[in-house]
């Protein structure tokens, strides 16, 4: 069923096979053994190389009509809306696909946090897919710049400013990615050429991502290690291909709805104003996938602290697999941290409200709190739960839990139901 | 192996290695350094700025090296206002004769030190600047006095050509 040797059936594809093993790697990733548990939240993973992909193919064809210049963006997109074939069409998949990409990658990330799929043996799968999630942003924060807009522009300002809070030399790095005194043509179309580059790096990483699952293969809901293969595994093809093609399904119409239904939602109106350094918009923010972080580092009074909070918040997950002490993988099993985990879903969310709020009176207050809260979560409370929680005995396989008779039947089924 | 003498392989080794890392910073340090404003931002360096249709209570903003530039005429309240300040209850204490020469005329890069958004003017807590990205207040002399910015804004390089033009830069 796996890693057996595969001998393709045409004397064609045996020569080809023999000097370059393309189908010996189809046929091992379509016999992966997988848990046949895995449920719906383990279908984001194809729902992200579908969004990767949807925004390569966009950005390719935007590429061809638009025009890096800081007198002539603005116009250009206008341009793709008015005049080119299916050019609104085209933008609205690439600009609502960013949210989607990060609507997916979100719920990827918390899946991880939920069942510990970045517990030993899968720290590396999970510290690439930081790099890849770091990268993601790097490519939606300049590709916003693109339009040249005055959130395009105002955003620029504000995130190239941050490195100005480097003592002696952030005022050298600010001009230096400038390319000039303030945000301007130059700025613009090194955005362009590394916003054409990053999602290639980013294809790269996930080649790398995939490489490295495959090495233990998948966690699942019970999180513990299952044999492979064995009958608590099928095959990739067909039985994970119809479920991830199933749930993209689903995903790929609510990502129309937006799309078709209410493009601009998700964006801001002011950026259909043209860029004028001469007037700040009265409220900057940033696109909804980053207000999290943007509430931490408003929320610090210190320029350089606040900085430094903002980059920790993200920085910090690397460090996760060891600040979690707790060596039961699944939250199934873990009744503390299972709470502690949605009050830190409810601590995200509550600082991207805050993040599209005025820094002021109680909204700066409730920051403040949820700020420390994140940081608390992962530097106290998860170090210490894994030495103090009194977990829910595993199940020996993950048949167990569903055979009648098992002695954690009634435990597991309750637990699960109450996810 | 650790003491192994010294041969004249190990002298080659570590001439090729100091030689190669030469070598690799100076193909590096071009592709670095072409990202550094260029001659022709440079070349912008200077502009210069009629103000003698400005009424005194008014601020103008002209751009200079891609960023805004106040120039406000100050009323006598205002000077007052700006010089009366103690020394101790400011968060980048500077004196508000030393950034403005010539009191009636405060020139300044009108850019929020905290993020480089533009402060609005005649708003704010201190009756000068409002920053309405993240809130810093600034006073009539352009001096941090509450919010996240560290600094005060900007004085750039200026000069009174004549009565009524400045030169910037």
């Amino acid at each position: 069923m796996s890693d057996h040797e595969y001998v393709p059936k045409s004397k064609f594809g045996k020569w080809f096979n023999d000097r370059l093993p393309l189908l010996s790697l189809a046929s091992h990733l379509a016999d992966y053994p997988t848990p046949k548990n895995l449920n719906y939240w383990w279908t984001f993973g194809g729902i992200l190389t579908f969004c990767l992909i949807t925004q390569i193919v966009t950005g390719l064809t935007l590429a061809m009509h638009y025009i890096a210049h800081a007198d002539m963006a603005f116009e250009s997109v206008e341009h793709i809306m008015r005049d080119v074939n299916y050019g609104w069409l085209i933008r609205y998949i690439h600009s609502n696909g960013a949210s989607m990409f990060f609507l997916a990658v979100y719920i990827h990330i918390f899946r991880s946090l939920f069942y510990g799929s970045y517990k030993s043996p899968r720290e590396i799968i999970w510290i690439i897919g930081i790099i890849i999630y770091l990268l993601m942003m790097a490519a939606a924060f300049m590709g916003y710049v693109l339009p040249w807009g005055q959130m395009s522009f105002w955003g620029a300002t504000v995130i190239t400013n941050l490195f100005s809070a480097i003592p002696l030399v952030g005022e050298g790095i600010v001009n230096w990615l400038w390319g000039g005194y303030s945000v301007g043509n130059p700025t613009l179309t090194r955005f362009f050429t590394l916003h054409y580059l990053i999602p290639f790096l980013i294809l790269g990483l996930v080649v790398l991502h995939i490489w490295a699952l495959h090495v233990p293969g998948n966690n699942n809901p019970v999180g513990i290690d299952v044999k492979k293969p064995s009958k608590d595994t099928v095959p990739f093809h067909p039985y994970i291909v119809l479920k991830d093609g199933f749930a993209l399904l689903m995903f790929t119409i609510v990502f129309a709805f937006f799309v078709f239904y209410s493009p601009n939602i998700l964006g801001h109106v002011d950026n259909y104003i043209e860029a004028n350094p001469m007037v700040t918009p009265a409220h900057i923010v940033p696109e909804w996938y980053l207000l999290p972080f943007y509430a931490i580092l408003r929320s610090v009074p210190d320029k350089l602290m606040g900085v430094v909070a903002m980059l920790s918040a993200i920085l910090i997950l690397v460090a996760l697999p060891w600040l979690d002490t707790s060596k039961i993988r699944s939250a199934v099993f873990r009744p503390l941290y299972r709470q502690f985990y949605w009050i830190l879903v409810a601590d995200v969310l509550i600082l991207g409200y805050v993040g599209a709020m005025p820094a002021e009176g109680l909204y700066l207050l409730v920051a403040r709190v949820a700020t420390a809260y994140y940081f608390i979560h992962f530097l106290l409370i998860l170090p210490i739960l894994g030495f103090k929680e009194k977990t829910i005995p595993l199940p020996l396989s993950i048949t167990e839990p569903v055979l009648v008779g098992s002695p954690n039947l009634a435990t597991v089924k309750k637990k699960e139901g109450l996810n | 192996m650790s003491e192994k003498k010294v041969e004249r392989r190990d002298f080659l080794f570590t001439a090729s290695y100091a030689v190669g890392a030469v070598g690799i910073g100076a193909v590096v340090w071009p592709l670095v350094d072409q990202m550094n404003p260029d001659a022709s931002v440079k070349a912008l360096a200077n502009t210069e700025v009629d103000v003698s249709s400005v009424q005194p209570g008014k601020t103008i903003t002209v751009l200079w090296r891609g960023k805004p530039v106040f120039i406000k005429r100050r009323t006598p309240e205002e000077i007052a206002e700006a010089r009366s300040v103690k020394m101790e209850e400011l968060k980048d204490p500077q004196k508000d004769e030393d950034r403005a020469k010539n009191p009636e005329w405060l020139v300044m890069l009108g850019v929020c030190t905290h993020l480089g958004c533009v402060p609005l003017n005649d708003k704010g807590d201190y009756n000068g600047w409002f920053c309405p990205c993240h809130g810093s207040h600034y006073d009539t002399s352009g001096r941090i006095r509450k919010g996240p910015a560290p600094t005060n804004m900007e004085v750039p390089k200026y000069e009174f050509v004549n009565n009524n033009t400045i030169k910037i830069g």
